[in-house]
């Protein structure tokens, strides 16, 4: 340990203004304070600190994502053995799907925080941990078959044009990785959606088993083939086609808890979340069909099924993006499961809905903050004007 | 029956080193100081120069804007330096003191029969009027003003903070005299805001005052939080504020006629070997206290709390409202890793370490900034530790952008620096919420006077 830092510290003033590699300063900064916590001392105001800090709060979202991160490579071995017609073990399974996610993993990184450091360097700031985050759900939420060279490509526009242009982290309206996804979603559509790209090599054709279907349940949902669904506990565990890290709502929730256990991420969003998507549910049960078998779908399983936990859990309680405000959150993380399950069952365009209503309502959410601050306001005056 | 107000939210940092309560006696300092920078806004005019002998009461600076804002010497002896920092910004005044402690004479004998113009000019003049500070802005008062009610916090929430108990339960009879002279400055009340969780404090006795008790987590002890529950400030109101020990200065006054600030301070913290409480005097050096008491390697001296107290040296001097001297290690050093082990042993707010386990542990914290300064990126963290009706976040980034309307419209006449103190404390993005603040408050002096 004290022969790194002397190592550091040897390398060090090459880094600072006027050294030979100045223009790698911010780099140099991030990869210091990633090996050492800083030995800055406080200087004014509270002479001290909660240990608590930037890194820590995101990497305990990288670790919240893990559960979803191992089903989903176990998962991707599982699905193309069930559609090639093999059998593999648990290891094996997990195995392929390792090597097919790694790649990805590794392309959304390395691009993402490329950029990180291109802007941390222009702009002489510290580079932002908040990609961290961004750099691991992305992978999670793209299908399986989808070519590296468009994970670098969204990934940059999501970092440039979602984040950057804001300022950085901290300072974005919409989620990045979200940002990332719909640019997958609108500009390669046969990509991201369809029957064939959810599970490994389907695409290609060979070797398929005849007459197996790589639908996702939603899409089947969509089209009316309600027999075709998966028992409620395969949706619940996850057994399912779909993207890497959203079909396992139980591997999920182990992540859900681990937020809510250190508190890093909202319940109250999360609990509002869900409880919109119920009711959304329930009311299209209301108004259910013969002609519209979707609607009938009963409201807990539109839960279980596509993005849905994955998104309320990880996505939606993304503090910049979410609303700021205490109420706001409750409000926030309702509408937006609501409308994740509005635009899921009655847009006929799009079989899954919660990208949607969360870059929505990502959206809304300074509006929603404003008119809960607007509230504090009147109340204050309110008080002013009674006391004179 | 006194009212009960309980606070919800807050923290309650505990530390290791709070002070025994027994009270010690030290050879007394040579050195003492009036350090114009814990007067924020304050322009000090000088009336002495190096090498001028004073008494205690002689007026040493004042106020170039308010010109009967006198700053009077703690002792008798010969002004021996005055420091100054950047731009000859004067930074401290200091009097060597010749140990004979001789007074200036002032006005002395019952506030009761005295008017209020005779009771705010024997104030002014002796000196002990800057103890007095107004809301908004945490200045001192005005003496043009009337105000609407003058508080005193009779307990201290902070981090290791002093017993009000113990430092003044003898010192009980000039605490009423000067309460009794403080009533006059005013035509409504004053408030005496005690600690519910005490039930046995001396403090209950005092008369002529409305006493209202305050449970809960720090900032519970924090005159802003206080007045916030009991009557909030609105646009155009003055309130004045004054801590309890130097009301006692107050009643001595009236007693004696001499500006004597023989104070109690405590000395505490984990680097301190036997903290305990200290008979010392406003601005004296705290050399002779933590010269042979203090545990080897490099320390950071505050006088105040950890929250908002002010750096000092070694041999600086005691604040001007300070009746604490914490003394925590530096943090200047190096953790690998340190953002990603378990942090066993480490204290955070966040439950992603382990110290909240241990609700009653005390630990040791030193003055490392664990991290680097970010934007505002978690939300929720300041409104856990902020028991005003007042939304935090979007007051600082009203602060900010220097919205003098918005700043106003969310409420910069309540708060000053002490009542955010834990959000800066707590904060993931390191914000710098207390400098942010001032900078907030000076804004708003400046544009609205």
């Amino acid at each position: 340990m004290n022969g790194l830092r002397k190592l550091v510290d040897n390398i060090k003033p090459n880094f600072e203004k006027g050294g030979k590699f100045e223009k790698l300063h911010s780099t140099f900064e991030a990869f210091e304070t990633f090996l050492f916590v800083p030995n800055k001392v406080t200087f004014k105001g509270s002479h001290i600190r909660d240990n608590m800090d930037m890194k820590r709060a995101m990497s305990v979202v990288v670790m919240a994502l893990i559960p979803a991160l191992l089903f989903g490579m176990w998962n991707t071995g599982y699905q193309h053995a069930l559609s090639t017609g093999q059998e593999y073990t648990l290891m094996e399974a997990f195995w392929f799907g390792f090597l097919k996610i790694l790649p990805i993993i590794i392309v959304s990184y390395v691009a993402g925080l490329g950029v990180e450091f291109i802007f941390a360097q222009i702009r002489h700031h510290e580079v932002n941990e908040g990609f961290l985050v961004s750099g691991m759900l992305i992978p999670l939420i793209v299908p399986v078959d989808v070519p590296l060279w468009m994970v670098a490509v969204a990934t940059i526009f999501a970092v440039v044009i979602g984040k950057e242009v804001f300022g950085g982290t901290g300072m974005n309206i919409v989620n990045p990785a979200l940002t990332a996804r719909a640019f997958l979603f609108f500009a390669y559509p046969s990509h991201m959606s369809g029957d064939k790209v959810w599970i490994e090599g389907m695409a290609g054709g060979e070797g398929i088993v005849d007459g197996f279907s790589g639908a996702t349940p939603l899409a089947n949902a969509a089209s009316g083939l309600m027999d075709k669904l998966p028992s409620t506990w395969d949706m619940f565990l996850g057994i399912i086609p779909g993207s890497i890290g959203e079909t396992s709502t139980l591997a999920i929730l182990l992540g859900a808890i681990f937020l809510l256990y250190t508190g890093v991420g909202s319940w109250k969003i999360m609990l509002s979340f869900f409880a919109g998507g119920l009711a959304m549910g329930l009311i299209l049960n209301g108004f259910a069909t013969d002609t519209n078998p979707y609607m009938a779908l009963p409201a807990y399983q539109h839960l279980l099924l596509g993005g849905f936990a994955f998104g309320g859990i990880f996505m939606a309680t993304d503090p910049v993006t979410a609303a700021q405000t205490e109420r706001g959150k409750w409000i926030y993380g309702f509408l937006t499961g609501f409308i994740a399950i509005l635009v899921r069952v009655l847009n006929p365009a799009y079989p899954e809905g919660v990208m949607l209503a969360i870059l929505l309502m990502n959206v809304f959410a300074p509006l929603i903050d404003y008119y809960i601050i607007q509230g504090n306001i009147k109340r204050r005056l309110k008080r002013a004007k009674v006391a004179a | 029956m006194s009212k009960t107000i309980k606070i919800r939210k807050g923290l309650d940092i505990k530390l290791k080193g709070k002070a025994e309560k027994t009270l010690q006696t030290v050879e007394q300092s040579d050195f003492y100081a009036i350090k114009p920078t814990d007067f924020p806004g304050l322009t000090p005019k000088m009336d002495v120069k190096v090498g001028d002998e004073v008494k205690a009461g002689s007026p040493l600076f004042h106020d170039k804007y308010k010109e009967n804002v006198l700053f009077t010497s703690p002792v008798s002896g010969k002004v021996s330096a005055i420091n100054r920092g950047e731009r000859r910004r004067i930074l401290e005044i200091v009097v060597e003191a010749d140990g004979k402690q001789e007074f200036e004479a002032f006005t002395h004998g019952d506030a009761g029969t005295m008017s209020r113009e005779q009771i705010k000019d024997n104030l002014l003049k002796s000196g002990l009027w800057p103890f007095i500070r107004q809301r908004p802005y945490g200045i001192v008062a005005n003496p043009a003003d009337v105000p609407k009610s003058i508080h005193i916090s009779g307990f201290d929430s902070a981090p290791l903070a002093p017993d009000m108990d113990f430092i003044l339960q003898n010192q009980m009879s000039e605490f009423q005299k000067g309460i009794d002279a403080l009533a006059k400055l005013t035509d409504g009340k004053v408030h005496l805001n005690l600690n519910g969780e005490n039930t046995a404090s001396p403090l209950k006795k005092t008369n002529a005052v409305e006493q209202t008790l305050f449970e809960g987590p720090h900032p519970a002890g924090n005159v802003g939080i206080q007045i916030h529950h009991i009557e909030p400030i609105n646009k155009g109101d003055i309130v004045w504020y004054i801590n309890p020990q130097d009301v006692v200065f107050v009643g001595r006054l009236f007693e004696t006629g001499h500006y004597n600030v023989e104070r109690i301070v405590a000395l505490a913290g984990s680097e301190v070997t036997k903290p305990q409480y200290y008979r010392t005097m406003m601005g004296a050096s705290i050399e002779p206290l933590v010269s042979k008491n203090v545990a080897d390697g490099d320390l950071r001296y505050i006088s105040g709390n950890v929250l908002t107290g002010t750096h000092i040296p070694k041999n600086g001097f005691i604040g001007f409202y300070d009746s604490l001297i914490t003394v925590i290690p530096e943090g200047n050093y190096y953790e690998m890793f340190g953002w990603a082990l378990p942090g066993i042993g480490k204290y955070s707010t966040s439950r992603s370490f382990f110290s909240w386990l241990t609700p009653n542990k005390e630990f040791k914290v030193d003055s490392n900034f664990h991290g680097g300064e970010r934007a505002f990126v978690m939300s929720g963290e300041y409104d856990k530790v902020f028991p005003m009706d007042i939304l935090p976040v979007p007051l600082i980034k009203a602060i900010l952008a220097e919205d003098i309307d918005k700043m106003e419209q969310l409420g910069i006449y309540e708060v000053i620096e002490e009542d955010m103190a834990l959000c800066e404390f707590v904060c993931t993005s390191k914000i710098e919420v207390q400098s942010i603040l001032r900078k907030g408050l000076e804004l708003m002096i400046k544009e609205l006077g």
